[in-house]
């Protein structure tokens, strides 16, 4: 999207050139004994889809719950479109970043109807004409506006997901943190889910960062990748590197290697990295 | 066993439940045998899957009802069996993993107090020798300290070590046929390789047969032995796994395409098209 456009739609001002849309150094998160992210830097340009994968409590989901403010335990520095990052975020910076998680029967209030999810948003951040925006945010994530008055038991898992999605759009913003969006879902609707996400980036030219454990899930939707592994980031690389079958590190290569389906010979050389 | 005569027999097995709003046909005639091979049960949510597998096991929640022309398991009719022999069937000569530890573990009792009572109870085997064994088994499963997670409540594991851990229980009294519903899905790509190996083991040198139920249509085409696709309730098509890549019904290839590929890459997936035909009659 150009600056003027998105001037037009009454967001940001655009980044200097050069300056990343999301930025993290040193990032520590540690729980009561346990250290979960040891360090992790990474650098997400506008408009750029970046994946960070690894195996459960790699500290992948960590991360993104670090960047989205959800978890204070956090040290190092975050910034996003060059503004730092306290351990409280302002208004603003939710109506920039929006989160989209896993489970979407446990992420929608069971007892409120979509209309409602869709509202409160708007109300918080006192945004106009909430009837046309709600139309409007329904029909982009295929979803009709007889959908509008029902609740969440009253939909499937993928409707569900396009809810949520919906409800992060709804603000219009400019970056969409992705917990494993899809990983509770058929591979029929993971198909529309994902088809329907990357239709959104480039329409909206949002920026993906985009947590999961599916490295063919990344390799479709993202243009490079973060390998995590014991907390750290182990690898940085593009996902033509990943096709190419190209990674540096053994654990990425392993990695890969367990995610193109059993190989009897592959899982007996399987080794562990601590 | 009898020479070539299959592990198990199921024809035309349906599941029928009577529900408030109507009759739910959730598996509609579907027939298959089972050798001392690996068989892959592929489908989507409510395609009737987990339920052909509770079915063998006559383990049908209330208020299901179960038919078959056949249903046999070396030479036992389950379809009439009485309590007492099913009980000594399930568990030590056909075997059930689900998908979900956190519901198939007792949560007030040690995780390796339920391994090993399991190994009692099935194997004959006493207090002394269950423990070694269940120690074994876990180890077996790829646990880093069999120790600890003996003594660990289920809550005090993952889920991909509870998964690993009812996998150990089954394992450890070396049944005849292992149903597995989605065993690997809560695992780490690595964890289920291996976990993976050893259903592997089990079935090329122990001569186990094995239903692996799964969604994943490209892990039980590079792991099993025979692939069974079922849509709503009905087996729509049978074919070897190692030729997946060229099935023929439009579901099995409808599936197929929908899935992203790190080897093909693709500007948009394609989106499933469901066609009514597929229901076949009286869906």
């Amino acid at each position: 999207m150009t600056g003027a456009a998105r001037r037009l739609r009454g967001m940001a001002e655009p980044l200097d050139a050069g300056q990343p849309m999301l930025a993290a150094e040193d990032l520590h998160v540690r729980f009561a004994d346990v250290h979960a992210v040891r360090g992790a830097g990474f650098a997400v340009a506008d408009g750029e889809s970046y994946g960070i994968v690894g195996e459960s409590g790699s500290g992948k989901s960590t991360v993104l719950r670090a960047v989205a403010g959800l978890n204070p335990n956090w040290t190092g520095s975050i910034r996003i479109a060059g503004e730092t990052m306290g351990r409280h975020r302002p208004r603003s910076f939710h109506k920039r970043v929006q989160m989209v998680f896993q489970d979407p029967y446990g992420s929608l209030h069971p007892r409120h109807t979509v209309d409602r999810v869709l509202s409160e948003p708007l109300a918080i951040h006192g945004m106009d004409d909430a009837e046309n925006r709600i139309e409007r945010v329904l029909r982009e994530v295929g979803l009709g506006p007889a959908f509008r008055f029902r609740f969440p038991h009253q939909l499937s898992g993928g409707q569900r997901q396009r809810v949520a999605i919906a409800r992060a759009l709804i603000l219009e913003p400019q970056v969409l943190l992705l917990d494993e969006p899809t990983s509770s879902l058929d591979v029929s609707v993971q198909a529309e889910i994902l088809n329907l996400l990357a239709r959104l980036r480039a329409e909206h030219g949002l920026t993906f960062v985009l947590v999961t454990h599916n490295l063919a899930v990344v390799a479709h939707m993202c243009d490079r990748l973060a390998v995590m592994n014991q907390g750290r980031i182990v690898e940085e690389l593009s996902v033509d590197q990943l096709r190419a079958n190209e990674p540096a590190e053994a654990y990425t290569r392993q990695l890969l290697k367990a995610s193109l389906g059993y190989d009897r010979e592959a899982a007996r050389a399987l080794a562990t990295f601590d | 066993m009898t020479g070539a005569k299959p592990l198990l027999e199921v024809e035309d097995l349906r599941v029928e439940f009577e529900t408030r709003v109507g009759l739910v046909r959730a598996v509609r005639g579907v027939s298959f045998t089972v050798g001392r091979e690996k068989v892959g049960i592929v489908g989507e949510s409510g395609s009737g899957k987990s339920q052909t597998g509770r079915a063998i096991l006559r383990l049908t929640p209330q208020p299901g009802r179960v038919t078959a022309k056949k249903l046999d398991f070396d030479g036992i009719d389950l379809l009439k069996a009485d309590e007492r022999t099913m009980r000594d069937i399930r568990g030590k000569r056909i075997a059930m993993v689900l998908q979900d530890p956190k519901f198939s573990l007792n949560p007030v009792m040690s995780v390796g107090k339920q391994i090993a009572e399991a190994y009692r109870a099935h194997g004959g085997v006493g207090a002394k020798e269950a423990e070694r064994k269940a120690l074994e088994m876990l180890a077996a499963v790829k646990m880093r300290d069999p120790e600890r997670v003996y003594r660990a409540y289920p809550n005090e594991l993952s889920g991909g070590m509870g998964q690993r851990a009812m996998i150990a229980m089954m394992l450890g009294t070396e049944p005849d046929l292992l149903i597995a519903d989605e065993p690997t899905s809560a695992l780490d790509v690595t964890v289920q390789m291996q976990v993976l190996a050893i259903l592997d083991d089990l079935v090329t040198q122990r001569g186990m047969g094995l239903i692996f139920v799964s969604h994943d249509l490209n892990l039980v085409a590079s792991f099993c032995d025979r692939v069974l696709v079922m849509y709503a309730g009905r087996i729509v098509e049978q074919l070897r796994a190692s030729e997946l890549s060229q099935a023929q019904h439009p579901y099995t290839q409808g599936l197929l395409a929908a899935l992203p590929r790190i080897d093909r890459p693709v500007a948009e997936l394609q989106v499933l098209k469901r066609d009514p035909a597929w229901l076949g009659e009286g869906a």
